[in-house]
């Protein structure tokens, strides 16, 4: 250890370390202990048993769609079932788990600790959003054993409204009281950015995963209730025979889908924006440089969020909208191409010239940046007023969004994972195997997702369970690759839950990084910091670090 | 734990304990005021949700109210004025005793924060009361949106003694869209006094108990944006639901 | 105390001075919302043609934002609650403008 106490990064010796005697984890025992914590850490925890628990019965629908297309007729399953799967698959892969992914585990766990904070600045609210999390999915497991629900998750009016006699209501209520654990997420992370910070922590020099958290937060706390009242307002449709959005009543459908979108668009960057945040602090970290252009990525973050809020009309292009109209949200839904760019950019910039190592992490976040940048592009392609008319409602727009969604974010968020396992933990995961599933993964999700932008440019619409055979081998080829894909998301749940017993012990900070949440042990005490940090160094410092390193040499050696 | 910064700057630790006197006061702020203005900022956020989600409600009324002006003019001339206008003055009166409770929090005197929000309360319920008597006319009136609603009241007012404009029978149609527009606002509104209602109550408890008057008034400040709030929507419900076209003839 | 420890950022901008509002400044406002209550209902009944809905709605936005400033303190607030106030009015004003700009154009036709 150096005597200075001009820093707040120290870098003890791996292979030394040993497990604290106390940490969060052995703190209190019991079920019940975990069940009424205040902790933000084992509600992290808790939220991510829970995903993970949603994030595969997700896939289980998605399983079986693709069995279903594996062959052109409609042999597996009927019709009517296969409605329920695509819709049950895309309910709770959205709202039970893409929207929670990051905030509420990583970002539960790790803002504090980031911006030196004992505790988010509501502890009992926090609890109760894991509780309001947990009704939702349970009415929804609720609507999918008492008959599924078949609306698609976009709950489309009239369709959801007079013509499906499947639990829409209960789905709406299960996603209504799920968007309200979103809401208290968001509302605890912007009150405790903004109050909690350690002295010394300034806007610049907070990490920015922490930005990219602040900046969906600010979507969450001001999108989700509008989703809420049109829910509502479909409920009551179904319930009472209210007119809102009943064409033979006077009401307009249409109204519904601009409701409904004003939150499920920017919702895309609740998704999207903390897990660039996540490889913000990957990618920094194993090329051992500062982000290049912290600020441009800080503020394309809020960017993203601001814009987010005017370009929802792009889902709505041929269902009737104005062309005016069309046309001032198709040019505004390029200007979100920029700041998502800028992100791209610089971290392709951090990277120039970095000293590069290829840990799982950094594997996961070279794939994020792949497959979102094919996403993201293709997004492009979609907001234009002429290909979107050809391309919109077609497996085109399938392969789009899982590029954004499962290429982006899910690759981000197992990097996270695995980037913050041994903070979380104390021990590492198997370095071999886990760079095995990254891969396969990867492998697995293009095989799957390529042949989709094919069969959509061709024309195969989406949400039909036959095809013409002519799709056949593409389909085939989709199939295969999400078995890959399959192999490669169970695996980490496999290796990760070896490694809580039998990994090696990571120490405090295993990566060398310069975060705050490095500089505690692993895993943290349960207020984190026995004394509040006293923040000197802009976030990212690694040149100064590498400087230190060698001094330190020097003198000890 | 083994960290060279915060060592250096170990003697600060009790300094920072020392005024530290409320038992409300959280362990993981540094001070009572941090806490206090988290819970208010935190109180904010929140109500950004309820603006955004009344906010659709009020987008919904305006496309209809322009759309359907005939309608929503014969439906709206069937709402009460004088009750609507005794409601409105009620929940201002109701908000006026909340914000005097507030203020007697802070000078620390029970006595008087019971009573205000007891007078709170009660004129809450009042609110609820009146609005009961006027779902009833509806009620009664087949004004309810759904199967039973009758529109015979707007094809042929003179029938009933009314001296409106008769509506074209697809025009009449659309006051259903008015009324269904009148029981989402007004019944989303009073579902927010009933809870409401329901935390002043806890309040109640809870300042009788003395919990709030020896410094600790987050609680009742909190509570008192959003009971404002909630008035704040009706201040606007009042005019766009009763008040579009009280003069006939024009 | 240290300079350090300003965790709760009490020298920062997001901070203010906490405020009490007197009883005689509640009744004032409670007069004020009264009295617009009773123009607001005075006014429906004149035929002003299209300043009828203007005027009721400009009556109910002083009330709400004598309501905000007053009642809820917004007045002797931080900036940050202030902006935070007005981000949510801004938010809502995005839903209206942006979805305005679908149904008013519509009937305009194709181009």
């Amino acid at each position: 250890m150096s005597g200075t106490t001009s820093t707040i990064v120290n870098l003890p010796d791996q292979r030394t370390a040993t497990m604290p005697k106390r940490d969060y984890l052995n703190n209190e025992h019991g079920l019940l202990s975990w069940l009424f914590t205040g902790d933000h850490k084992r509600i992290a925890i808790l939220y991510l048993i829970s995903i993970t628990f949603f994030f595969f019965l997700g896939g289980i629908f998605a399983g079986l769609i693709r069995l279903e297309l594996l062959t052109p007729q409609p042999d597996l399953v009927a019709s009517d079932t296969y409605n329920k799967l695509f819709s049950l698959h895309g309910i709770i892969m959205i709202f039970l788990f893409l929207v929670p992914s990051v905030p509420a585990t990583l970002g539960n766990f790790l803002i504090p600790i980031m911006i030196g904070a004992k505790d988010l600045a509501f502890p009992k609210i926090n609890l109760l959003s894991w509780y309001l999390f947990m009704t939702g999915g349970v009415l929804t497991l609720t609507a999918l054993v008492t008959g599924g629900v078949d609306t698609g998750w976009t709950f489309t009016t009239p369709l959801s409204t007079h013509y499906l006699n499947t639990n829409v209501v209960t789905a709406a209520t299960g996603i209504f009281i799920a968007g309200f654990a979103s809401i208290f997420t968001g509302l605890n992370f912007i009150v405790t950015i903004h109050r909690m910070r350690a002295p010394g922590m300034t806007w610049f020099r907070m990490p920015l995963f922490v930005w990219a958290n602040y900046a969906a937060s600010i979507l969450m706390v001001l999108g989700t209730p509008v989703l809420a009242i049109s829910l509502v307002l479909v409920a009551l449709e179904r319930t009472l025979g209210l007119g809102v959005f009943d064409p033979t009543k006077g009401g307009d459908p249409l109204l519904f889908q601009h409701l409904f979108w004003f939150y499920s668009h920017p919702a895309v960057y609740i998704m999207i924006l903390p897990g660039m945040g996540v490889i913000s602090e990957v990618i920094s970290t194993f090329s051992r440089k500062r982000i290049f252009g912290y600020t441009a990525v800080a503020f394309s973050s809020v960017a993203i969020a601001l814009f987010g809020f005017f370009v929802w009309e792009h889902h709505m292009f041929i269902m009737g909208v104005s062309n005016y109209s069309a046309l001032v949200f198709s040019l505004l839904t390029m200007l979100v191409a920029v700041p998502s760019a800028i992100k791209i950019f610089n971290w392709a910039f951090t990277l120039q010239k970095g000293s590069i190592t290829f840990e799982t992490p950094m594997l996961y976040a070279f794939a994020f940046i792949g497959l979102f940048t094919i996403g993201g592009m293709t997004g492009v392609f979609l907001g234009a007023l002429g290909m979107d008319i050809h391309l919109t409602e077609t497996y085109f727009i399938v392969a789009h969004f899982h590029y954004v969604m499962v290429g982006g974010m899910l690759m981000a968020f197992l990097g996270g994972i695995h980037f913050w396992w041994p903070k979380m933990f104390g021990r590492m995961y198997p370095e071999s195997l886990s760079k095995l599933s990254a891969v396969t993964s990867f492998i697995g999700f293009n095989l799957t997702f390529m042949p989709q932008f094919v069969l959509g440019y061709l024309g195969m619409p989406r949400r039909y369970h036959a095809y013409p055979p002519e799709f056949q081998v593409l389909n085939v080829l989709s199939t295969a690759g999400a078995t890959v894909l399959g192999v490669g998301f169970l695996l980490p749940v496999l290796y990760l839950g070896w490694s809580l017993k039998y990994g090696a012990i990571a120490g405090n900070n295993p990566w060398q990084a310069t975060g705050l949440e490095w500089q505690i042990q692993s895993p943290p005490l349960t207020e984190n910091f026995t004394e509040i940090p006293i923040v000197t160094q802009d976030a990212y410092d690694y040149e100064w670090l590498a400087n230190k390193t060698e001094h330190e040499v020097t003198t000890v050696g | 734990m083994d960290n060279a910064l915060v060592a250096s700057h170990a003697h600060t630790h009790e300094e920072e304990h020392e005024h530290v006197a409320l038992p409300q006061h959280c362990h993981h702020f540094e001070t009572e005021q941090q806490q206090r203005e988290a819970g208010t900022f935190g109180m904010w956020l929140f109500l950004l949700t309820e603006i955004m989600f009344f906010g659709g409600l009020f987008f919904a009324y305006l496309l209809y109210r322009n759309w359907y002006h005939d309608a929503f003019v014969a439906a709206s001339n069937q709402l009460s004025i004088k009750l609507g206008a005794i409601n409105t003055a009620v929940l201002i009166g109701s908000g006026y005793f909340m914000a005097l409770g507030v203020w007697a929090a802070e000078v620390r005197k029970k006595g008087l924060l019971v009573l205000f929000l007891v007078i709170t309360t009660v004129l809450g319920f009042v609110f609820l009361g009146i609005k009961y008597v006027e779902y009833h006319e509806k009620w009664e009136k087949h004004h309810i949106p759904g199967e039973h609603f009758d529109v015979s009241e707007f094809v042929n007012p003179q029938a009933y003694g009314l001296k409106e404009t008769p509506l074209a029978p697809d025009m009449a149609q659309k006051t259903q869209v008015f009324f269904s527009l009148y029981f989402a606002m007004t019944g989303m509104h009073a579902l927010h006094m009933i809870i409401g209602i329901g935390l002043l109550f806890w309040l109640i408890w809870r300042a009788n108990r003395g919990e709030f008057s020896s410094g600790y008034v987050a609680p009742i400040e909190n509570f008192g944006l959003y009971w404002h709030f909630v008035d704040i929507v009706w201040i606007f419900l009042f005019p766009l639901l009763y008040l579009i076209n009280r003069h006939p003839g024009s | 105390m240290s300079e350090y420890h300003d965790a709760a950022n009490v020298t920062n901008p997001e901070h203010a001075e906490h405020h009490i509002v007197t009883p005689m400044t509640y009744t004032i406002i409670f007069a004020t919302l009264l009295t617009l209550t009773a123009v607001t209902v005075g006014a429906a009944f004149v035929d002003l043609g299209i300043m009828n809905p203007v005027i009721a709605l400009a009556i109910a936005s002083v009330k709400g934002v004598v309501v905000i400033l007053f009642f809820m303190h917004v007045m002797y607030q931080s900036k940050l609650i202030k902006m935070t106030v007005g981000a949510g009015f801004f938010t809502f004003l995005v839903l209206l403008t942006m979805t305005l700009s679908d149904y008013i154009s519509r009937a305009w036709g194709l181009w």
